[in-house]
C-alpha cells in the first residue's frame, strides 16, 4: 500500500521505511515550539523530571506571543520565567518582544520550516507549517517538555482525508473562505485524528499566504494535520529564506484516503462562520442584517503582509461606521514594517483602525479588544467559541480581511463588493 | 460519584477561558473550570464525580490547563462519544482517566451515580442499572494514569 505525504514524512523520521495508519511510531524532531502561556507549564514538568539539556538549542523554539506585550504581572511573570529558560540553555530562537510575532507567521517567515520537516508545537495551530509540505502538530505542554529535552515524540500514524482543489477563485475570495467552507462541509470533527490533504489544479491559483490559512485552520476540523505538496509557488517562497537542503514529498498514487472532497474554486463564495462553532458557514450574503460592534484583521490565520494588504484595499479612502472599532495586528515585526513602508497604516488610521504591535492578545480574549456582553465581532482568527474573545454572551463571526474591513465600514456583515 | 452531562464539542475556551490562563495554580484554575458553560461547576462536583459528553470532547486549543483544571476540580473520568486529539493526549500525559464509549455517553443521564472499573472497562450506571463496556486503556496507559502522569512515571521508574 502507497503512503500519504504526512505518512511518508513520518516514516522518515521514524527512521521506518513504511508505515500504515494506526501504527504507533516513535519520530525524531526537527523543531519543538512553545509560547508565553504553554512554556512555562513544560518548563515546570521539563524541571520536574530533573532534565538536564535540551536536545539542540538551535531547534527549541519559545515565542512571547500570547499576552504580550504584558497585559499584567502574572503573564510577565510567565514570559519571565521563559527568558530564564532561553538564557539558560542558550536558545538560539528565543523571540521576546522587539523580535517576537505571532508564532506561526513568524517561524516561517524566518525560514525555521522547510518541507519534509517535522514539528511538534504546544500550540493547536502548529499545524499551520502543513501549507510548506512540513508535518506539523499541536501537542500539550507535557510532550513539549519531554520532546525539549529528549527530540523525539510519539505518534499515531494518522489515515487521511484527500481535498481536490479544482478552477480559480473569484475576486476577494481567499483561501480564509476556502477554509470556513471546508470546515462547514466536514464538520468541526470531521478530520478528527486524520490529516487533511491537498491536491488538484485549483493549487496553483492558492498564495503561500491562502495555504497558510488554510493548514492553520485544519485543526478546527480536527484533523492532526493538514498538508500541501511542493509546487513552483512553494519554492518561490522558500528561496532565500531557507538555506538549508530539504526534502520534498509527495502522495504515492496508490495512497490510501478514507475519504474525498471535492472544492470547485469557481464556485466558492466569500464565506463566514457564525458562533458559535467554526463549522456554522454561510454564505457572507446571509449576515446582511447582523450588526457589528468591532472589527478584528490579524492572528496567525491572518495576519501576514497579504491580509494586510487586503483589508487596505477595502479601507482605503473609506472610514469605520460610527460605533465599530477597528483592531488591526500584523503578525509580526516584519509585516509591521511592511505596512508602514507600503503607507498602509495611514489607511488603517484615516479609517479610523487603531494599529497593534504583533500579539495573540484578542483572538483568545486576553487582552488589546476583548468583547463586552452582547457585542458583535467580525474577525479574521480561528475559532468562534462561546467567550473566546470575551464574555460569553458576546458573538464572534469568522470572515477574510476582506470581508473583515467590508463590515467595518457598513457597520454590519458585508460583502467587499458593497465597497469596491 | 456522580455524572456531570454534557453536549457535543466541549472547547477548551470553555472548560478553562484564557483570561485564566497566565496561572500555573491548579487550584485556581478547578475554581474557574467549566464555568462559561456551568457556573456551578465548580460548588457542585465532589472528588471522584465524572464528566459524561458528547462528540469532539476538549476541540480547540492545545491549553494542558484544560485537563488540569479537570483533574483538579476531582473529576476521576471523563466518558465522551470521542475526544478532539490533542485533548486526548494532554489528559493521559497528565493522569486524567478518560474513556471513549459512545453508548455510555449517550445512556448516563445527568446526575446518575456511576460505577467505573478502568481493569476491565465497565462503566456501571447503578442509578439506570445500565452497564457499558469500554475498551481497558492497555497496561503501559494505565500505569501513566496511575503514577501520576507521563513524568511521574518517567521519574518512578527512572528514566
Amino acid at each position: 500500500m502507497g503512503m500519504t505525504m504526512t505518512q511518508k514524512i513520518l516514516a522518515k523520521h521514524a527512521g521506518l521505511k513504511e508505515v500504515h495508519a494506526g501504527q504507533l511510531i516513535q519520530a525524531n524532531l526537527d523543531l519543538v515550539l512553545g509560547n508565553d502561556i504553554t512554556a512555562p507549564v513544560a518548563i515546570n514538568e521539563f524541571e520536574s523530571a530533573g532534565f538536564k539539556k535540551v536536545y539542540d538549542a538551535s531547534k527549541v523554539v519559545l515565542v512571547m506571543d500570547h499576552f504580550t506585550p504584558n497585559k499584567d504581572i502574572k503573564s510577565a511573570t510567565q514570559c519571565k520565567q521563559c527568558r530564564l529558560f532561553a538564557r539558560k540553555f542558550d536558545l538560539k530562537n528565543f523571540y521576546d518582544v522587539g523580535t517576537m510575532g505571532i508564532e506561526h507567521a513568524l517561524l516561517p517567515e524566518q525560514g525555521l520550516i522547510a518541507p519534509g520537516e517535522a514539528i511538534i508545537g504546544a500550540d493547536s495551530h502548529t499545524c499551520t507549517y502543513g501549507a510548506l509540505n512540513a508535518f506539523s502538530t499541536g501537542v500539550g505542554s507535557t510532550d513539549l517538555g519531554a520532546a525539549m529535552s529528549v527530540g523525539y515524540t510519539w505518534f499515531k500514524v494518522p489515515g487521511a482525508i484527500r481535498v481536490n482543489v479544482t478552477g480559480n477563485k473569484k475576486k476577494f475570495v481567499t483561501g480564509k473562505d476556502l477554509i470556513l467552507y471546508l470546515i462547514g462541509k466536514i464538520g468541526v470533527d470531521g478530520a478528527l485524528y486524520k490529516s487533511l490533504e491537498f491536491f488538484g489544479d485549483g493549487l496553483k491559483n492558492l498564495s503561500i499566504a491562502d495555504r497558510l490559512t488554510i493548514s492553520n485552520m485544519a485543526i478546527e476540523a480536527g484533523a492532526k494535520n493538514g498538508i500541501f505538496p511542493v509546487d513552483d509557488i512553494t519554492r518561490e517562497y522558500l528561496n532565500g529564506r531557507v538555506n538549508r537542503e530539504w526534502h520534498e514529498y509527495f502522495a504515492d498514487d496508490n495512497a490510501e484516503y478514507e475519504s474525498e472532497v471535492n472544492i470547485n474554486l469557481d464556485e466558492l463564495n466569500c464565506t463566514v462562520s457564525w458562533p458559535h462553532l467554526p463549522e456554522n458557514a454561510h454564505d457572507v450574503s446571509d449576515g446582511k442584517n447582523i450588526k457589528i460592534d468591532q472589527i478584528v484583521i490579524g492572528s496567525c490565520t491572518n495576519g501576514r503582509i497579504e491580509d494586510m494588504k487586503a483589508a487596505a484595499e477595502i479601507l482605503k479612502g473609506h472610514h469605520l461606521a460610527e460605533g465599530v472599532r477597528g483592531i488591526i495586528i500584523p503578525a509580526t515585526q516584519n509585516v509591521y514594517r511592511e505596512c508602514i513602508k507600503l503607507g498602509l497604516t495611514e489607511i488603517f488610521l484615516d479609517a479610523g483602525c487603531i494599529i497593534s504591535t504583533p500579539t495573540c492578545g484578542p483572538c483568545l480574549g486576553g487582552h488589546m479588544g476583548v468583547l463586552a456582553s452582547g457585542e458583535r465581532c467580525v474577525s479574521t482568527t480561528n475559532r468562534n467559541f462561546v467567550g473566546r474573545m470575551g464574555h460569553v454572551d458576546s458573538e464572534i463571526y469568522l470572515a477574510s480581511p476582506y470581508v473583515a474591513a467590508a463590515s467595518g465600514i457598513l457597520g454590519r456583515i458585508a460583502h467587499p463588493e458593497e465597497i469596491i | 460519584m456522580y455524572a456531570h452531562k454534557y453536549g457535543d464539542h466541549v472547547d477548551t475556551d470553555v472548560i478553562i477561558p484564557a483570561r485564566y490562563l497566565a496561572s500555573q495554580d491548579e487550584k485556581e484554575l478547578a475554581s474557574h473550570c467549566m464555568e462559561d458553560i456551568d457556573k456551578n461547576f465548580h460548588v457542585k462536583t465532589k472528588p471522584g464525580d465524572i464528566i459524561v459528553a458528547g462528540l469532539n470532547f476538549g476541540c480547540g486549543s492545545s491549553r494542558e490547563h484544560a485537563p488540569i483544571a479537570i483533574k483538579a476540580s476531582g473529576i476521576s473520568c471523563v466518558i465522551a462519544k470521542s475526544f478532539a486529539r490533542i485533548f486526548y493526549r494532554n489528559a493521559i500525559n497528565i493522569g486524567l482517566a478518560i474513556l471513549e464509549c459512545p453508548e455510555a455517553a449517550e445512556g448516563i443521564n445527568d446526575n446518575d451515580e456511576v460505577k467505573i472499573n478502568f481493569d476491565t472497562g465497565v462503566i456501571n450506571d447503578i442509578t439506570t442499572g445500565k452497564i457499558y463496556q469500554a475498551e481497558p486503556f492497555p497496561e503501559f496507559i494505565k500505569k501513566m494514569i496511575s503514577d501520576g502522569g507521563l513524568i511521574a512515571s518517567l521519574k518512578k521508574s527512572g528514566a
